[in-house]
């Protein structure tokens, strides 16, 4: 069908035709409109509302502690009082927190499947809120990370974001101590878009949660105080890639809207049920909507932006943004796929098939030839992104609920390994702290130097590459069966290739980390280091809060893996309540 | 004017800001064309609102518009702060990131 006669069987299809129509049309809006705004407003059901409600408020406090906080001194350097970093922590700590266990407290008392709030826009149903809860224990652990900081007192941010690197306000603002306590709000706010992502209900919700998410993580990822220039560059790319998916996503929307007449998503699962001449509008924007959602996944061929962001970002930063929004995003998807997908299954698989197998192929080949530790874990995450989008893909009950399962485990397991990153640290002849060691060669012989760490480190690999009593096995195992059962067997066995290819790369660290010596004696290594290479990587001594959140993690992904059976039957009931 | 025009325009400015974005080499004209990609939507939703009736499309606009304006905030910031670190704007110099 032409272009032209699908827009004229549109228009004879609209109910409402063409604009040269009546003018009384606009004032009769205007009627039903303020009706509908009386009837309308009155049922926001705050308590279901309250996760994302509670992390929203605690930001906008944040913002206005920091703006009350910050002082000025003489010489325009800001000056801020001891306390502002303790009381933003505190604050982020405490709002993710309450928000996780209301988000807990409403999964396990929801009686029924699905109810809608705010007159639809929010749609609260047990995926919603295990993902909530998933997305807010993943926040936690990232803002442990986050609000770690050296013994001398440095965090992983710069002192003043907005100054010059290598500037004097720079080297000034470092040397009173700075920090830039802005990152709180800022991570408070991407956490509420992120809570809100998977629960919207209609398209302009969706669209508002994707920006409220995206915004603040554009961002913290250019705020890193060690290699600054990377981390604007990979701010700048992550904002120009991002904006250029969200783009897609909202064309995408208008072109739903205008095949069915409405934003709401069971509205426009009503409509698509029925056939119409307007169903390949429908399909046209929801593989626009589906671009938009791969491209904050991260999946192939929307993926350019992932190595550079999350190795130019600051590693908490990174950590809390690849687990954080790949859950929410992967929610969302499954949301709308869920939602308005199964008329138009025919339609979708074959997107969500191609799309599925380039991004666990590339992801997997092009990981196989890194040599930065970030940068490895960048094309891991786009390989996962791939295995996660199998259990998507297989469209059945139990695709849902092995997808749920796997990205909760992934991202905590995300957390810590990116944890562990930011503990692993270059330090110069004098002792001084410098950025991290991500270089794989500045990783050789870690094992002898820090035992634990490595160690640590090695338990997250094997979880991502699978290997059994760690909960990645159990997680791929429960996508792939799926896929298999779904009839999806082509998937499962490529899914499968990509996962014994890529426990190579996995290995690759963990040999250099144990049985490799490390580069070469001490004092060559630190002439290298005037020239930008580095010297071996070393575990460093913090407040102990990334531990903390490490070891968590850690045993979260010990016990999901030995132990897994009451987790698994717990997504698979949240699964059957759905579909 | 039928709302197939209206249409048939908005999907030649989106053409034209994603071509915009994927050729241009200065980040200030790549983000135009981003906006005018979103520029584009926002027409689609007003016709179809239009079409329909309804007023959805009209409401979405509007958050499409504040939306716009915080991600201009946002973005302008990003690229300042980059500019006064190197000089330039060319997304093509930014070349430290890779592999």
């Amino acid at each position: 069908m032409s272009a032209a006669s699908l827009l004229s069987a549109l228009i004879s299809a609209s109910p409402g035709a063409s604009l040269g129509g009546s003018l009384g049309a606009p004032s009769a809006w205007r009627g039903a409109a303020a009706a509908a705004v009386v009837e309308a407003d009155i049922s926001i059901d705050w308590v279901t509302l309250s996760p994302v409600a509670i992390v929203l408020g605690a930001a906008v406090l944040s913002t206005l502690v920091e703006a009350v906080g910050a002082r000025r001194s003489r010489d325009g350097v800001a000056v801020q009082p001891a306390f502002l970093r303790i009381v933003q922590v505190g604050i982020a700590l405490l709002a993710v927190a309450a928000a996780g266990l209301m988000a807990l407290r409403l999964a396990l008392h929801v009686d029924e499947a699905t109810s809608l709030n705010a007159n639809g826009a929010v749609t609260i149903d047990p995926m919603t809120l295990y993902l909530q809860l998933a997305i807010a224990a993943c926040a936690l652990l990232g803002l442990l990370v986050i609000a770690d900081r050296t013994v001398q007192g440095e965090d992983a941010f710069a002192p003043q974001a907005a100054a010059v690197p290598g500037s004097d306000y720079e080297s000034q603002a470092r040397r009173r101590g700075m920090t830039q306590t802005d990152v709180y709000p800022l991570v408070q706010f991407a956490t509420g878009g992120m809570m809100l992502f998977p629960a919207a209900g209609d398209l302009i919700t969706l669209f508002v949660a994707l920006e409220v998410l995206s915004l603040p993580l554009y961002l913290l990822s250019g705020m890193a105080r060690h290699r600054r220039l990377l981390s604007q560059e990979a701010s700048l790319k992550y904002f120009l890639l991002g904006a250029f998916g969200s783009a897609f996503f909202l064309f995408g929307a208008a072109w739903v809207y205008g095949a069915t007449g409405a934003l709401r998503l069971t509205d426009i699962a009503a409509a698509a049920a029925l056939p119409s001449g307007l169903d390949p509008l429908l399909v046209v924007g929801l593989v626009l909507i589906l671009v938009g959602l791969f491209f904050k996944v991260g999946a192939v061929p929307f993926h350019s932006w992932t190595p550079d962001v999350y190795q130019g970002a600051p590693t908490p930063i990174t950590g809390f943004m690849a687990a954080c929004t790949k859950i929410a995003a992967f929610g969302a998807l499954l949301r709308i796929i869920y939602a308005v997908g199964p008329g138009l299954s025919w339609d979708l698989k074959p997107v969500l098939w191609t799309v599925a197998i380039l991004t666990m192929v590339v992801g997997t080949v092009v990981g196989l030839v890194q040599k930065d530790v970030k940068r490895l874990l960048a094309y891991s995450a786009i390989a996962h992104a791939g295995f996660i989008l199998t259990g998507v893909a297989a469209l059945s009950s139990d695709g849902l609920s092995g997808s749920l399962f796997y990205l909760f485990t992934y991202g905590v397991a995300t957390v810590g390994g990116f944890g562990v990153i930011a503990l692993v640290r270059e330090v110069d002849s004098q002792g001084h702290m410098r950025g991290e060691a991500t270089g794989l060669d500045q990783w050789r012989g870690l094992g002898r130097r820090s035992p634990v760490l490595a160690g640590t480190f090695a338990l997250f690999l094997l979880s991502f590459a699978g290997i059994p009593l760690t909960s990645g096995f159990v997680a791929k195992f429960a996508v792939f069966q799926a896929a298999f059962g779904a009839g999806a067997a082509a998937l499962a066995i490529v899914g499968l290739a990509c996962s014994a290819a890529a426990a190579f790369f996995y290995a690759r660290v963990i040999v250099a980390m144990f049985f490799e010596p490390a580069a070469d004696d001490q004092t060559a290594e630190f002439e290298t280091l005037a020239d930008g290479i580095g010297s071996a990587g070393v575990g460093i001594r913090t407040l102990g809060l990334n531990q903390i959140a490490v070891a968590m993690s850690l045993a979260f992904t010990l016990v999901l893996g030995v132990a897994p059976g009451w987790f698994l039957n717990f997504t698979r009931g949240l699964s059957q309540l759905i579909s | 004017m039928s709302v197939t025009a209206y249409l048939l325009l908005a999907s030649v400015i989106f053409v034209i800001g994603a071509t915009t974005v994927l050729v241009r080499r200065n980040s200030i004209v790549v983000f135009m064309g981003i906006e005018l990609m979103l520029n584009a939507a926002n027409l689609a939703f007003l016709a179809f609102a239009r079409m329909w009736g309804n007023v959805e499309g009209q409401l979405a606009a509007f958050f499409v518009m504040v939306v716009a304006a915080a991600e201009v905030v946002v973005g302008l910031a990003i690229i300042v702060s980059l500019f006064r670190t190197r000089r330039t704007v060319s997304v093509d110099d930014e070349n430290l990131l890779r592999h």
